[in-house]
């Protein structure tokens, strides 16, 4: 038993001989609960999860001996915890609307019984690894939770509990370790969250995260398994877009991690999770999500936490075979968490105050996601993405720089783009993503062998019509020549028709990879029938009256995903609008050839 | 404990006192002080140890004399005592009155740094609160339980606009006895407080206005406790009576610089423009105590006003307001120089909630797409105006000369109102259509076919 010798903020210094790096303690008589950071014979510091107001010198002090870890097992799903998985709801029942300090509460509930079905294939004297499927709890309709044996154990399964209904803390089975000593089993183990999950091998990711957002899944492709960073100013969008991505992606699991943003955001998530449908299930969308909410009010010690608490859910329900997304709201706020307390250690700033290894944590924590062969040979894969608040939106700062080494695709958010009301605000020229090759493979298996192509002609049309813009802002847009006139007006339908997507509206909100693809076409199809007219002579002005563009700009709102063969036809009728001009230019040419002849 | 005074101060500095040999101090206890001349200090405990323990003197530490001074410990966090009768009356930072009345008895003291709130006992805000003034109800729309703060500039008229909004704002369609104003003024001038309390006497809602002031002459260190102690009224207010609070503070910048120097004498190690790094935590311990609880009938709405140096919307403080903030309401000084009240550069103003708070069931079915359509089209007449500088208006098209017509008339007629003009959001909307009936409906694309075809006044097609 140790006591308390001084307190500075979040960091109090202990007399704890003895104590391991890293090791939960739990202070004072509120039994506050934090971790050891830093140890001086036998002076050790620890940071705690929540406020110390109130805490004296003087005070007894324990340490715990583990580190700080999950539990994982059923319960996990639809819940939210905070950034020590603490369950908010249980909380909430014990201490109120507000937090209490020292409240302990057990992660996953202790007295609900769940429907336990053994792994058949596995019987008495068989041979047990970590990691291995010992049985089954449907948790929700749509997700089985596949119990794992903890990662560590090895050994002979001497008994494996029937088919049957078990709480969390009854023995599901015994496992002969190498030495002799038995290990007891139950529906969950605990992990520690700095230390990766391990898994038999890593593998390549190969299919695109579908989220529904053309500008992502059409421009910017992201894989099952990839690691993405969404960076922009305040007010860019950045939670609408990754709202978006946890409601709509082709992912089993998401797990939603709001570290270190606003208290509304989680209450709107977790108000509007279970009255959606999940697109490709039709079950409640909360069925297959999980929140870890540190929100900026809560303690700073504990949003550096959250997020490993967070990637290591995402790699329990990889371990079992899932495609988990897990989507961290934001990095920024961790990095400055860890630079808060960096400043108290008195450790030497580097850029903006921040730590030196600031670069090392980050590109560690990312390297967590994956797409990784489980122990038990299933499939599974973690994708991150991670939002990023650079200050003032200035990319250059050290969170977003490092950050971009990292990652592989980069979702740039714009200000201009959003003060535009221009939505989802992803820049096209300043994204980008390292998978395209990837999912070209994909989309030409799957949906059309035409999709690279029809993807760089875009983005080829709006990198021009960039330039374009330029000279227009110069010298006003009399002075472009029809062909220029009429590329300009190709990128706006492409930027209206296409990039835009609203999340509100509830047709265009998500859109299919067919329906993508479709509208991509259907625009470019739209640009060449005018450019070849505008190469026969006619004068974009004509163009550009043509009631087509208007409409086509609305198709994204007029035809649901399902409803692609209407949207086919108006494509195949595109040729028509344009067929009248197009005789008449023929002939005018055809006269001016003949007169020039 | 609380009863002993120790005379043990080793050193003081700008605000800072060390006390040694006090053993078993709580992190976080409140302090008195008594000098030599018998005035009593306040202060606080803000790093805990046996042999040093480190106060903060909320008057500052000038005219100290180490040798007789005199400190007790009370062994409590700071505390307002809270009843019914706060309102209508005038506090000091420190919650103790300025208004010549006697002091709040009660037995209900509540610490003024709260306890945060769990997420999962939040309620969203959902409710559209009319503020009479188009360029936030039209475009930029605030609920109840919503935190929107005013960016402004020195020599804007932030004060004339909060001011409007607690005279103006009201639900639709409810009666307005249970709405109450906690306003708290810190680093301001005097001239500012008396602005405020005259504006709330001619509404005649004095008695439902809680005031919290620290001038720009009265200690910094106290401006730290101000927020929160006006905070903690609100909470009172609105989640013990059931009140629906209106909370504006202003100015949030002088609270940050305040949060610098204290930090700055502490020795912590500064992030940008030498403010500490835990100025966002800082800052959103006090905004997130806005919002709505399951279950209760209150609501805290909270509109901080804060002046951005130079107007930089990067500088830190608005930046990180922003991103804790549901929203922001932006000032705009070309606005303000060519005489538009209020001058609110709409494009990069913002609010979060808007979605959830107007549409069908709220305001009425059109109004998001007028709003989006408003933005998007105000937008490229700008890019309009832009180019007209530079080519001369004489070179734009028909096209181009309607859309800056436009943007002239937008800015004069749908932004620009007067100080007492209270608009309904029927109005609001109204004049919106009004003045896209001045485009051509095909480039009107975010509203749908059906609202052009109800509302747009242009030439049948």
């Amino acid at each position: 038993m140790g006591k308390i010798l001084e307190i500075n903020g979040p960091l109090v210094k202990l007399e704890l001989p003895q104590t391991v790096l890293g090791e939960q303690v739990r202070v004072g008589h509120m039994g506050l609960v934090g971790e050891v950071i830093g140890r001086d014979g036998d002076t050790a510091l620890a940071q705690l999860y929540e406020d110390t107001a109130g805490l004296r010198p003087g005070e007894e002090a324990e340490g715990l001996g583990w580190p700080l870890s999950v539990e994982l097992g059923p319960g996990l799903l639809g819940a939210i915890f905070d950034g020590v998985q603490r369950p908010l709801q249980a909380v909430r029942d014990k201490s109120g609307d507000r937090i209490a300090r020292g409240v302990a509460v057990p992660s996953l509930p202790r007295d609900r019984a769940w429907h336990f079905v053994p792994e058949p294939a596995l019987c008495c004297g068989s041979a047990l690894a970590g990691g291995h499927i010992l049985g089954y709890v449907q948790e929700t309709e749509s997700i089985q939770h596949r119990i794992l044996t903890p990662p560590l154990i090895h050994g002979e399964l001497i008994e494996l509990a029937p088919v049957g209904d078990y709480k969390l803390d009854d023995v599901i089975g015994r496992v002969k370790l190498a030495d002799g000593r038995i290990e007891k089993l139950h529906l969950f183990h605990r992990w520690p969250v700095r230390t990766t999950r391990p898994y038999r091998q890593r593998d390549h990711a190969v299919a695109p995260l579908i989220t529904g957002q053309r500008i992502l899944d059409t421009f910017y492709p992201l894989l099952k398994g990839g690691k993405a960073a969404i960076p922009g100013p305040f007010g860019a969008g950045k939670t609408m877009l990754q709202q978006q991505i946890a409601r709509w992606c082709n992912a089993e699991i998401v797990i939603y991690v709001g570290c270190g943003e606003r208290g509304n955001e989680l209450t709107d998530v977790l108000e509007f999770m279970p009255e959606l449908k999940d697109p490709h299930t039709g079950r409640p969308l909360m069925e297959r999500t999980l929140l870890v909410a540190n929100t900026s009010n809560m303690p700073v010690v504990a949003r550096e936490a959250s997020i490993y608490v967070g990637i290591t859910l995402a790699e329990y329900f990889r371990d079992q075979g899932y495609d988990v997304v897990m989507v961290a709201d934001s990095t920024s706020r961790w990095a400055e968490a860890l630079r808060e307390v960096a400043g108290r250690l008195g450790q030497m700033p580097v850029e903006e105050g921040y730590p030196a290894y600031l670069g090392s944590r980050l590109a560690a924590f990312y390297e967590r996601a994956g797409r990784v062969e489980t122990f038990s040979g299933d499939h599974g894969s973690v994708t991150l993405i991670g939002a990023v608040s650079p200050p003032g939106g200035d990319f250059s700062e050290p969170v977003t720089s490092h950050t971009k080494e990292i990652i592989q695709t980069f979702w740039a958010l714009s200000k201009e783009l959003a003060d535009a009301r221009h939505y989802p605000a992803v820049d096209w020229l300043d994204s980008f993503s390292g998978y395209v090759g990837s999912a070209a493979k994909w989309w030409a298996e799957n949906v059309d062998p035409g999709w690279e192509s029809a993807r760089a002609e875009a983005l080829d049309l709006l990198a021009a019509s960039e330039e374009l813009q330029r000279i227009v802002n110069l010298v006003g847009v009399e002075a472009l020549s029809s062909e220029q006139r009429w590329t300009l007006e190709a990128a706006g339908l492409i930027k209206e028709g296409l990039l835009q997507q609203s999340a509100t509206d509830e047709v265009d909100s998500f859109a299919s990879p067919e329906k993508q693809f479709a509208l991509l076409a259907a625009l470019l199809e739209i640009f060449r029938q005018g450019m070849k007219l505008v190469k026969l002579g006619a004068p974009a002005r004509r163009l550009l009256q043509m009631p087509l563009l208007a409409q086509a700009r609305r198709w994204k709102s007029q035809h649901a995903s399902a409803d692609i063969a209407a949207l086919k036809a108006k494509i195949a009728a595109i040729p028509d609008a344009f067929e009248q001009l197009l005789q008449e230019y023929e002939l005018t040419a055809a006269a001016s050839a003949r007169g020039g002849s | 404990m609380k009863n002993i005074e120790f005379r043990t101060a080793t050193s003081a500095q700008g605000g800072l006192v060390v006390m040694g040999g006090v053993p078993g101090v709580a992190a976080g206890s409140r302090v008195q002080l008594r000098d030599h001349a018998g005035r009593v200090r306040s202060g606080l405990v803000i790093r805990a140890a046996d042999d040093a323990v480190l106060v903060e003197v909320f008057e500052g530490t000038d005219e100290l004399d180490l040798e007789r001074t005199w400190v007790r410990f009370l062994d409590e966090p700071f505390k307002l005592p809270v009843s019914r009768d706060i309102l209508g009356r005038v506090f000091n930072g420190s919650g103790l009155p300025r208004d010549g009345r006697p002091p709040i008895i009660s037995a209900d003291r509540r610490d003024v740094n709260g306890e945060p709130l769990n997420p999962a006992a939040r309620a969203y805000p959902r409710e559209f609160i009319q503020t009479g003034i188009s360029a936030i109800d039209g475009m930029n729309s605030l609920t109840r339980g919503q935190k929107l703060p005013i960016f402004s500039g020195g020599g804007l008229p932030h004060n004339r606009v909060a001011a409007q909004i607690v005279r103006q704002s009201k639900l639709l369609g409810e009666e307005a006895s249970e709405f109450v104003v906690v306003f708290a003024a810190f680093g301001a001038s005097h001239a500012d407080a008396r602005f405020f309390q005259e504006s709330f006497e001619e509404s005649g809602v004095l008695n439902k206005v809680v005031m919290f002031l620290n001038l720009a002459d009265e200690p910094v260190i106290e401006r730290l406790l101000t927020p929160r102690a006006a905070l903690t009224a609100a909470e009172y207010l609105a989640f013990d009576l059931d009140y629906h609070v209106l909370v504006v503070m202003t100015d949030m910048t002088a609270y940050a610089e305040a949060l610098r120097e204290v930090a700055v004498l502490r020795g912590d190690v500064p992030a940008r423009k030498g403010y500490p790094g835990y100025l966002y935590s800082d800052l959103a311990e006090i905004y997130e105590r806005a919002g709505r609880i399951k279950n209760r009938r209150g609501s805290i709405t909270l509109i901080p006003v804060l002046s951005m140096p130079s107007d930089d919307i990067t500088h830190p403080i608005p930046d990180l307001t922003g991103y804790i903030t549901e929203g922001q309401i932006v000032l705009g000084r070309e606005l303000a120089n060519q005489g538009v009240y209020p001058p609110v550069t709409v494009l990069p103003s913002l609010s979060r909630l808007m979605k959830d708070g107007i549409g069908k069931n709220f305001t009425r079915e059109d109004h998001p797409h007028v709003a989006s359509q408003l933005f998007a089209s105000y937008a490229k007449a700008l890019e309009v105006r832009g180019l007209a500088a530079i080519i001369g208006a004489e070179e734009l098209s028909d096209a181009d000369r309607r859309t800056l017509a436009f943007a002239d008339a937008f800015e004069r007629d749908f932004i620009g109102q007067g100080e007492d003009e209270d608009r309904s959001v029927h109005e609001t909307l109204s004049i919106a259509w009004d003045l896209l009936s001045m485009l051509p409906p095909e480039t009107l694309i975010r509203v749908s076919e059906e609202e052009l075809a109800k509302y747009h006044k242009g030439q049948a097609k």
